[in-house]
């Protein structure tokens, strides 16, 4: 074959791969675009954005940024989500246990109204912080649609696991020990 | 691969199938273009080799060539057609009722076809995973059959010689001899050059061309729907498209949606205006209006303060926020800030604000022991009435309703507010308690000798906005006008080719075009006139 046949055939063939690629890989974006459309949640595995709120009843702010190195459960709740109000005594029995361990809890509450909160927290004996997004900008940030959601955070700060959906015992349980860190 | 060097001396390259300079069909390429068994050529891409014929030895090549087949993308799009009637027959997501889940509303609604419309994704047909690779493998095909047809046309279109070989005159369509010595050449010349052909020669054949640029319609058009798609995939992208929705209470001060926590809103106003017949303004409408039973809206209007975020600290933290624009949106006239639109697209009326209650006997509504207002937005726990009463606020219930016998609130929103009290007479340490809502008034132990009752409320208006960001509109527009001119370009104009071969007892004649047939007869028939040459024939239309 001649030399010159050759180099056309080689041309050709890195241009045909180019075209390919690029054009998969715009299509693998849209559809990935397009998977994240529907998906609630800062995604497993990406960094926690930072964010800081005040606890509830106090002039205290949280900050996330400042729990680097502990596991952090970050839920999203409101008093007239029923399922979460299934989750919360979970949530406060293995709290002291966690605790201990260097997981916090934060629960972020989505409602409006202080008096609500208030009597929900006395009514559970809730000894975790309850912290307030009363503008949303949290849940904005996290993209939360239906609650409860819950992610849990490892001590590196990335979402480990994801739940949307109330959480039973034992799983809560799992996946605290998930994010503990190292003894 | 071997190039063909054809008797013209003509070098072309392999799978061509009329050679590029003389148009004598290659021997042994013929049945790439079904030429074989025919008397007239297939003339589409002008016998030119199509790579995707040719080449098929890695797996690259062979992707590329599934994509490159005409065959395959008019099975894609008629897939994709089929799928989008299909998408049809139950309704689509955005139309089936807010609070349903699809999940089971459309086994519950339609039954097992329902299940398994939901189950391919039909249901969400546009976002569905596989319809949008549908489209995709259309776009790739478009693109791939486009380059692969371009350039090798464009190249022979621009190699090609005036001096045609016989076996090519002869299978034209549009194919005549004129057996003279009494041809005016030069008349035939002038007469094409006035019809505003090109005139091409070479040792007294001649080549008459117009309108090459409409062969390029069809790519020009495929660049501007492959110009389209690539705008619709950046409505992906945040930064390019956004659209969110957002409810906002009057008084009300919260952050925008899809803003990235930069800009928020203070709903100062929502106003409902409906025509009225003794407003002099709506005289005219008298009538219609009074045919109509209820009010009819006029006006949906927000009225809105803009602020933009100034520090630049951690999300959630206390927002600074410098006023950026006051104003208003109404239907259809958006109220515009930096990238962004709210356009008004709901609203709820009359939610409750605030609930005022007086202390009276039991038994007599007209006794007053003390009043006092509720914030239903941020009600106090405890509240200390002039007379010496207190009442305390045990429980509260935004969005009050009875779940298997318990009250429990179902939102956050106080939309049927409901209280459970407990009033403290002066110097009494008992309380007596009663549950007060919407319509009820239940004194709890049965005992009690006070009653609670509501004297006044307060009501506020939600406004619903549609947050809008769109830099994807200039680039659709433009793919959309490629899209056109591309189609002008291939409808408008026909390419006509007229050959004039001279022969020792005379000369031929063929022409070509890619369509309008009959127009180019009637081209040549103008050309011709007081030349000698005679009319050819198209032999198309003399076998049928």
């Amino acid at each position: 074959m001649k030399e010159k046949t050759i180099r056309k055939k080689k041309k050709r063939l890195i241009f045909r791969a180019a075209m390919l690629t690029v054009m998969i890989g715009l299509v693998v974006f849209a559809l990935v675009a397009n998977g994240k459309d529907d998906q609630v949640a800062v995604a497993k595995g990406e960094e926690a954005p930072d964010f800081q709120l005040k606890k509830f009843g106090t002039e205290e702010t949280v900050r996330l940024s400042d729990l680097k190195g502990q596991g952090v459960m970050l839920n999203f709740w409101a008093t007239y989500c029923g399922p979460c109000k299934d989750e919360m005594p979970y949530m406060e029995e293995l709290y002291d246990e966690y605790k201990e361990k260097g997981v916090e809890i934060l629960a972020v509450n989505l409602d409006s109204t202080e008096l609500v909160v208030e009597n929900f927290v006395n009514e559970y004996n809730l000894s975790f912080p309850i912290l307030q997004d009363k503008k949303g900008q949290v849940m904005d940030l996290y993209n939360i649609g239906p609650i409860p959601s819950t992610l849990f955070i490892n001590p590196e700060g990335d979402i480990e696991e994801q739940v949307i959906g109330p959480l039973t015992l034992e799983k809560l349980e799992g996946y605290l020990q998930e994010i503990s860190p190292e003894e | 691969m071997n190039e063909i060097t054809c008797e013209c001396g003509h070098v072309n390259p392999e799978g061509t199938v009329l050679c590029e300079s003389c148009g004598k069909p290659v021997e042994g390429n013929q049945h790439i273009d079904g030429n074989d068994q025919k008397e007239l050529l297939n003339m589409r891409y002008d016998g030119s080799a199509r790579r995707s014929q040719t080449y098929n030895r890695t797996w690259v090549d062979k992707i590329w060539n599934f994509f490159s087949s005409v065959k395959v993308g008019v099975w894609l799009i008629f897939i994709t057609v089929i799928a989008s009637a299909v998408g049809t027959i139950f309704p689509q997501e955005v139309f089936i009722p807010g609070n349903a889940d699809p999940a089971t509303h459309y086994r519950d609604q339609y039954g097992i076809a329902g299940q398994i419309y939901y189950q391919l994704g039909f249901h969400d047909l546009f976002s569905s995973w596989w319809y949008m690779l549908l489209i995709a493998m259309i776009g790739i095909s478009i693109v791939i059959a486009s380059i692969d047809r371009f350039f090798p046309l464009y190249k022979t279109l621009k190699n090609q010689k005036p001096k045609r070989h016989e076996l090519f005159m002869k299978k034209q369509r549009v194919f005549g001899t004129t057996e003279t010595q009494n041809v005016d050449v030069e008349r035939f010349k002038a007469n094409l050059k006035k019809r505003r052909f090109r005139v091409y020669e070479q040792d007294g054949h001649l080549l008459a061309e117009k309108n090459r640029f409409a062969r390029w319609g069809p790519y020009v058009n495929h660049i501007g729907l492959i110009i389209f798609l690539l705008g619709a995939l950046l409505r992906f992208v945040p930064a390019f498209y956004v659209d969110e929705f957002i409810w906002v209470r009057e008084g009300e001060t919260i952050l925008i949606s899809g803003t990235d926590g930069q800009y928020y809103i203070e709903n100062k106003a929502f106003t409902l205006e409906t025509y009225d017949k003794d407003n002099p303004d709506d005289a005219r409408f008298k009538e219609a209006i009074e045919n109509q039973n209820g009010a009819i809206p006029k006006t949906f209007r927000t009225d809105a303060v803009i602020y933009e975020r100034t520090n630049s600290d951690v999300t959630g933290a206390e927002a600074e926020l410098e006023q950026v624009k006051e104003g208003a949106s109404t239907m259809n006239n958006p109220l515009k800030f930096g990238d962004y639109a709210l356009y008004q697209a709901s609203y709820q009326l009359n939610e409750f604000k605030e609930m005022s209650f007086k202390i009276h006997d039991k038994d007599d509504e007209s006794t007053n022991y003390g009043e006092f207002t509720v914030d239903l937005t941020n009600p106090q726990s405890t509240y200390e009435l002039d007379e010496g009463y207190r009442v305390e606020i045990a429980n509260y219930f935004p969005d009050y309703e009875l779940e298997d016998g318990e009250p429990v609130s179902v939102s956050k929103y106080p939309r049927n507010p409901a209280f459970v009290f407990q009033l403290f007479p002066p110097g009494e340490s008992e309380p007596e308690t009663s549950f007060l809502g919407i319509g009820a008034n239940v004194d709890a132990g049965g005992e009690n000798e006070y009653k609670l009752g509501l004297t006044e409320f307060d009501v506020r208006d939600v406004t619903g906005l549609t947050v809008k960001k769109d830099e994807t509109l200039w680039l659709i527009a433009f793919g959309g006008a490629v899209f056109m001119i591309g189609v002008a370009q291939g409808m408008y104009w026909n390419h006509r080719r007229i050959w004039l071969q001279p022969r020792s007892d005379g000369v031929w004649i063929a022409g070509h075009t890619n369509k309008n047939w009959y127009a180019l007869r009637m081209e040549i028939d103008k050309a011709i006139e007081g030349t000698g040459i005679e009319a050819p024939v198209d032999q198309h239309e003399m076998k049928s």
